[in-house]
């Protein structure tokens, strides 16, 4: 394995593991803080246990992330030291804003976690509401940092080194907007489907349980909302990326010839040699408009790129489709959920409806790995597109990927922990709170 | 508009050392203090140690905003301590908290424990190595000669292992302070003779940390002695020592942590003015100081508004934070 490689591996597997634990940083608070007032509203044991429930876990997870997070602030230099030297003053601003954020987010964390009984009802939930706010800041300038590198602004880049920094210009970037907004929904969508599978999966064992089919139907309000609002945030980056990153868009879409009008591929698999996609499904003019909302627009394709500046077309488009075909299921079963909400109330307690439920328990968190695998592998070449390559940023120690073998056996025995804890806390729920053996 | 910066980092830097490296050091205290320290020690931490390593967190944020090029020297050179660094936060945090929440207790516990101690002694001292090398001046930035001559030999000697070993019983000291004010009766007392132990081992690993350095011609006492802040820093806390051995015997939590906080001030200050404005020496080219990599004027100016709001805000949270658990105490 050479060096590169190793280095791009090591912090994929440290952004893939601890993206999981930031989006369930981002969305839990939220869920906790949503149950304990409707506890203080309502006065109903059930949702007073869930929020305790939840935060045991959410304990845990929030943990690891925080030490995972400190983990990648390190791995940036490490890694990829001559990065860091030009980005560092130009993104450094997200990332103080970040740390600010974070701080808050641990603090209020600390409080709403052991202040159960130290606090007012009001004081207590606030403090959760504080860590909700709080954590999707950080997760908005992180994300606004990670925009730059797409979309690099702010700089002028003359002789190999940044000169004219202006950090306002570069933090709003063009891509900061979309990015964001998609990465908070994309939080939302797969922390609420997971805890809704999972407690659909508890119920589907414990069929009386008032606890977990609470815990269903409250997750699952979440991530309807935010699965049907997904596909406009999608919307919008596709248009940014058309614009901003059209090596990324050909990429993404296997387009390697310029079209006009582009036909939008469902499936199918990209061949470099060939140069064509296989075995998709061609609809006429379709991402012309996706692209640019015009349906006999031209859309770059990768010949307008030499072909040591593409991206891996494969992995791109194999990961777009993945994450485009979850997000697809997920708006649908949102929908289904607000329809049988509204009208057809007895189809939520169906066997079928909560196995289809706990089925999809991973899908969100899959989606979100396959969305940052387009956003990064996408985006190769470049470390900061069009500017700097990744080639030329990485770290110049011989041996890196002893690091990375000793990382990816640290992260795997931490995820095999986790799972093992998380079991141990759900077997025991029924015992440790009342409403969870209380029945309907 | 620097000053201001160099200011908040060593804030953060001393925080850190203070509140972070008691946290280390409970780890540490936790090796000689039983089954029943491990409950008082895990009860302390549980609600405050997530906010008190973000010190690190932030103190990483201004280096590499505002002092790129030292943070870029650094993680490039002493990548293989740093990464030891990391395995060692991971561990620990994630050990500790599985521990803390699991349902009950059961033979894994046993692991996590141990995982807990051990990281809660190898990070302070590989955190130690990496001051020690940037201190020690033998990182070359030419990019010529072996591995081991690049990438081991600046951290891997006699004077970074030193340093690792102060580092290390220091957080064990303030630990075991900062615990006396968290135990009662029989428990309270063996934490007074745990920070007894711990001064006398670390002010001795001071003395050998200067030894260390003549034998590595790295004259601290040379520079020790020209500096007079360096010299007043150490005699006050030298002088704290009495004091701290009137409140050893009068036990009182919030004298005995005002005066080690007071000492580890000092005795940063000290070793600070030792070296600014150099953060990193290097063997063959100039210092790396805080002004000749500085970040352009726009960049410290924005870091300087985000410190000033975060610092706003967190002030009053930390407060807060303290104020709702340490009550009892």
């Amino acid at each position: 394995m050479n060096d590169l490689i190793a280095a791009r591996s090591q912090m994929a597997l440290s952004l893939g593991f601890h993206i999981v634990f930031a989006c369930i940083g981002m969305t839990m608070p939220i869920l906790m803080a949503y149950s304990e007032w409707k506890w203080i509203r309502t006065g109903k044991q059930v949702y007073i246990d869930l929020a305790k429930a939840w935060s045991q876990g959410v304990a845990i997870f929030f943990a690891v992330g925080a030490v995972s997070g400190t983990v990648l602030a390190f791995e940036l230099g490490i890694l990829f030291p001559e990065f860091m030297k030009h980005a560092g003053p130009i993104i450094g601003m997200p990332f103080s804003w970040e740390g600010t954020a974070f701080f808050v987010e641990a603090i209020a964390l600390g409080i709403f976690l052991y202040g159960w009984n130290k606090l007012s009802k009001w004081m207590h939930w606030l403090s959760g509401v504080v860590v909700g706010i709080a954590g999707i800041l950080s997760g908005i300038f992180v994300v606004s940092a990670n925009a730059w590198m797409n979309c690099p602004a702010g700089f002028k880049w003359e002789n190999g080194e940044a000169i004219d920094i202006d950090p306002v210009a570069a933090m709003f970037n063009t891509a900061w907007f979309q990015q964001a907004l998609h990465m908070v929904l994309a939080a939302f969508i797969a922390t609420a489907f997971a805890v809704a599978g999972v407690h659909a999966f508890l119920l589907l064992k414990n069929r009386k349980s008032l606890f977990h089919k609470t815990a269903v139907e409250m997750a699952l309000i979440f991530g309807a909302i935010a699965a049907l609002l997904q596909p406009l945030s999608g919307d919008i980056s596709a248009k940014n990326v058309a614009k901003y990153q059209p090596a990324k868009l050909a990429a993404i879409e296997g387009l390697y010839k310029t079209e006009q009008p582009a036909d939008f591929i469902i499936g199918g698999i990209p061949n470099d040699e060939k140069e064509t996609v296989e075995f998709g499904l061609h609809i006429p003019g379709v991402l012309s408009y996706l692209a640019y909302g015009d349906f006999n627009a031209e859309v770059q394709g990768l010949d307008k790129f030499p072909k040591d500046e593409w991206p891996l077309v494969i992995v791109t488009n194999i990961s777009f489709q993945i994450m485009i075909g979850i997000g697809m299921v997920l708006a649908c079963t949102g929908l289904l959920f607000l329809l049988f909400k509204w009208r057809w109330r007895k189809v939520l307690d169906k066997n079928g409806w909560l196995r289809f439920i706990a089925f999809l328990t991973p899908l969100g968190f899959i989606a979100v790995e396959a969305g940052w695998i387009v956003t990064e592998v996408g985006r190769q070449p470049w470390i900061i597109y069009g500017v700097l390559k990744t080639k030329d940023a990485v770290s110049t120690m011989p041996g890196i990927q002893y690091s990375f073998y000793a990382i990816t056996v640290m992260y795997v025995l931490l995820t095999a922990i986790i799972i093992w804890l998380l079991q141990r806390q759900i077997a025991e729920v029924d015992k440790n709170y009342p409403s969870a053996a209380t029945h309907i | 508009m620097i000053f201001v910066i160099i200011f908040i980092l060593s804030v953060s830097f001393l925080l850190y050392t203070l509140l972070g490296g008691a946290d280390f050091g409970a780890g540490i205290i936790e090796s000689f203090s039983g089954k029943k320290g491990e409950k008082v020690i895990s009860k302390a931490m549980a609600p405050v140690w997530e906010a008190n390593h973000v010190w690190l967190i932030l103190a990483i944020v201004i280096i590499f905003t505002g002092f790129p090029v030292v943070y870029a020297t650094l993680s490039l050179y002493l990548h293989i301590p740093l990464m030891i660094v990391l395995f060692g936060i991971i561990m620990r945090g994630s050990a500790f908290v599985f521990r803390y929440y699991d349902v009950s207790e059961n033979r894994m516990h046993k692991y996590f424990s141990f995982f807990f101690k051990t990281s809660s002694f190898i990070t302070p001292f590989f955190l130690g190595i990496t001051l020690g090398a940037m201190m020690l001046g033998e990182i070359t930035t030419i990019n010529a000669g072996t591995f081991f001559g690049r990438f081991v030999h600046p951290w891997f000697n006699l004077f970074c292992a030193t340093l690792g070993l102060f580092v290390t019983s220091l957080f064990a000291y303030v630990a075991a302070i900062f615990l006396v004010g968290e135990a009662e009766g029989g428990e309270q007392k063996k934490y007074i003779r745990l920070s007894k132990i711990f001064l006398f081992i670390t002010f001795g690993v001071g003395g050998i940390v200067f030894l260390a350095g003549e034998m590595q011609s790295q004259h601290l006492f040379e520079g020790f002695f020209r500096s007079g802040l360096s010299i007043t820093s150490f005699c006050i806390v030298v002088l704290i020592i009495p004091a701290l051995f009137y409140y050893f015997n009068h036990p009182h939590s919030f004298y005995l942590r005002g005066l080690i906080a007071l000492q580890v001030t000092f005795i940063l200050l000290g070793w600070f003015a030792l070296h600014y404005p150099v953060v990193v020496y290097l063997k063959d080219s100039e210092p790396l100081t805080f002004f000749n990599t500085a970040a352009p004027a726009a960049t410290i100016d924005q870091l300087l508004i985000a410190l000033f709001v975060g610092l706003l805000l967190i002030g009053p949270a930390f407060f807060f934070l303290f104020r709702v658990f340490k009550k009892s105490s």
